[in-house]
């Protein structure tokens, strides 16, 4: 049985990712998962410089789905480099550093420390954040702000460049070709659903940052409806995210046109969820004569059928 | 390296809830692996239920460690006041409902011993850690006095249980119901000026303003004291970064750190009290 993914330059385990902000630097989950049997582990997003984030509250819960707004906090790239990278490369992780940057500068400057660290294998590019004002965002709302980005950080390194996109624009596919267009080996989406949530009592903003972003099953046919989207958008590979929790969850995103997937908010829930979530799909290749797990991605069928008498 | 040991996470059966009164039950849970492990302080990261209503887990400190008579871990429970989703769940859930239980996790309580004593600070659920605390305590010998507040005198638990062991009890209610009217920071302080000199370890648990003041009156009369802090918390393992609380910087200034993995026990001076 074949569970493994290329994107570009970049080689899987097996399509199960650890989503950026969910899993902290890795190290924190070492204790209930061999990271080295993850597909890869996406690193919290990390500016040049630490930054304390927002203020409590953060998240907040909401039907089968949760708004947080973190605001990037986190150690900068050279405490990363210097304090967890050893650490994950130690445990045999395959390591996808999220990146944020204030300026297109910043995304270069990120790009170039990272391709000389040793133990890291891709770059996911954050321009999707929804909880900070400066950078990040603006880029990805902007569809020449996105080939800017991809193109001037495609230009300074050798790794795999993945661009993680929002979901808070009319178009996604349109962000997603440009990505393509700039030199990006793989996309990932999608980011959160701009969202907020208000104490009816106190009339008091749930979270501190007032909005936040939306994750969580709640999210899940919106963002499996975005990679289908893009997925006949773009040639590049996608990587699918956005509520899924279950083998059945990841399988869908895969029959959409994700190649890779990631998972977040249900870890947070469950961090044994991995080695449920890839038993489910190894039964499903099982049940389904699949070798290559590859076969099945983009083979949603959706041709107009005679309706069948199933005889119960 | 992380060097946390693995936590467990066991589909957790109820084998008893007991309702203390209109809003506090304790609930009881067949988890003897998380309750043989956990130190007083640490939690467990809680769902009842399947599905995604609630969706993510909420901490609760272990209350108390069940045992057969011949002293085998059996489980442990949960002291639960019903305020959201969750704790409505736990309420309601009857022997044989399972309960999701992920533990132990977060670091415990620093133990003493004598000569030095232990004055325990409760404020209504707050109560939650003091019971393993105290067999801690009791197995070292340690003296304990427990200043415990609530709102009125049928929200006082447990007392018995605690006055079995030797604790020595000062009871606060906001509404004068029982024991002394007003907050426990006031008999607190009183015995803190009497308690000059001696050697004193404050432990705290309840609302964050009575761990203000707890860590405030305890630094006045240079006093150590640890504080359990209780933070809107996603995960419990450090993946989130929503239960963050700040702390002092030893070089000035103050960070957030995240209250599940540096405590929820604290260093009541070290904490940046808003």
């Amino acid at each position: 049985m074949d569970l493994s993914v290329t994107l570009g330059a970049l080689r899987l385990k097996n399509p199960l990712m650890a989503a950026s902000g969910c899993f902290g630097y890795g190290v924190e989950y070492a204790s209930a998962v061999d990271l080295a049997t993850l597909g890869g582990v996406v690193s919290k997003g990390l500016f040049l410089a630490p930054r304390e984030g927002h203020p409590p509250e953060r998240i907040v819960e909401t039907p089968a789905g949760m708004l947080n707004a973190i605001g990037l906090q986190g150690i900068g790239v050279h405490r990363y480099i210097e304090e967890k990278l050893p650490e994950l490369r130690e445990r045999g992780a395959t390591n996808i550093v999220n990146i944020c940057g204030s300026t297109l500068d910043e995304y270069v400057e990120l790009a170039r420390i990272l391709s000389d660290a040793d133990g890291v294998h891709a770059l996911e590019l954050n321009i999707s954040c929804p909880n900070i004002k400066e950078g990040g965002i603006t880029f990805g709302c902007s569809l020449q702000g996105t080939f800017d980005v991809v193109s001037a950080v495609r230009k300074v390194t050798q790794l795999p460049v993945l661009p993680k996109l929002t979901p808070n624009v009319t178009d996604v596919a349109s962000f997603a070709r440009q990505a393509e267009d700039a030199g990006a080996d793989a996309i990932s989406l999608v980011n959160t659903f701009l969202a907020m949530a208000i104490d009816v009592e106190t009339r008091r903003p749930r979270l501190s940052n007032i909005v936040g972003g939306l994750s969580g099953p709640a999210i899940r046919p919106i963002a499996v409806r975005m990679v289908y989207e893009c997925r006949r958008a773009v040639k590049i590979p996608i990587i699918g995210m956005g509520g899924i929790a279950t083998a059945e969850d990841a399988l869908e995103f895969m029959i959409a046109g994700a190649s890779a997937v990631q998972i977040g908010t249900a870890n947070f829930v469950d961090p044994f969820v991995w080695g449920k979530v890839l038993a489910g799909i190894e039964r499903y290749m099982t049940r389904h004569n699949i070798d290559r797990l590859q076969d099945l991605v983009g083979t949603i069928d959706t041709s107009t059928r005679e309706k069948e008498w199933i005889s119960s | 390296m992380y060097n946390s040991p693995v936590p467990l996470d066991i589909e957790a059966r109820v084998t008893a809830n007991t309702r203390l009164s209109r809003d506090y039950n304790v609930l009881a849970l067949a988890a003897p692996e998380i309750a043989a492990a956990v130190a007083p302080g640490q939690f467990v990261m809680v769902k009842p239920g399947r599905g995604y209503d609630p969706l993510l887990r909420r901490p609760f400190s272990v209350f108390e460690i069940l045992r057969t008579s011949g002293g085998a871990v059996t489980g442990l429970t949960l002291l639960s006041k019903r305020i959201g989703v969750t704790t409505t769940l736990l309420f309601e859930a009857v022997e044989g409902d399972v309960v999701s239980c992920l533990g132990p996790l977060g670091r415990p309580f620093t133990l003493v011993d004598p000569p030095a004593e232990a004055w325990i600070v409760a404020g209504g659920v707050g109560l939650a850690p003091f019971a393993t605390l105290t067999e801690a305590l009791g197995a070292r010998r340690t003296p304990i006095t427990m200043f415990y507040g609530a709102r009125t005198g049928a929200e006082l638990f447990y007392l018995d249980w605690f006055r079995e062991r030797d604790v020595r009890l000062v009871l606060t209610t906001e509404d004068g119901s029982s024991g002394e009217r007003g907050r426990v920071t006031g008999p607190l302080d009183r015995e803190l000026q009497q308690a000059r000199g001696r050697d004193v370890m404050i432990y705290a648990c309840g609302p964050e303003p009575m761990l203000e003041a707890v860590a405030h009156l305890a630094a006045r009369r240079g006093q150590p004291c640890q504080v359990s802090v209780e933070r809107v918390m996603g995960c419990g393992m450090g993946g989130c970064y929503s239960c963050v609380i700040p702390v002092r910087e030893p070089r000035g200034g103050q960070h957030y750190v995240r209250s599940c993995l540096a405590g929820p026990v604290f260093t009541g001076a070290d904490i940046v009290w808003d």
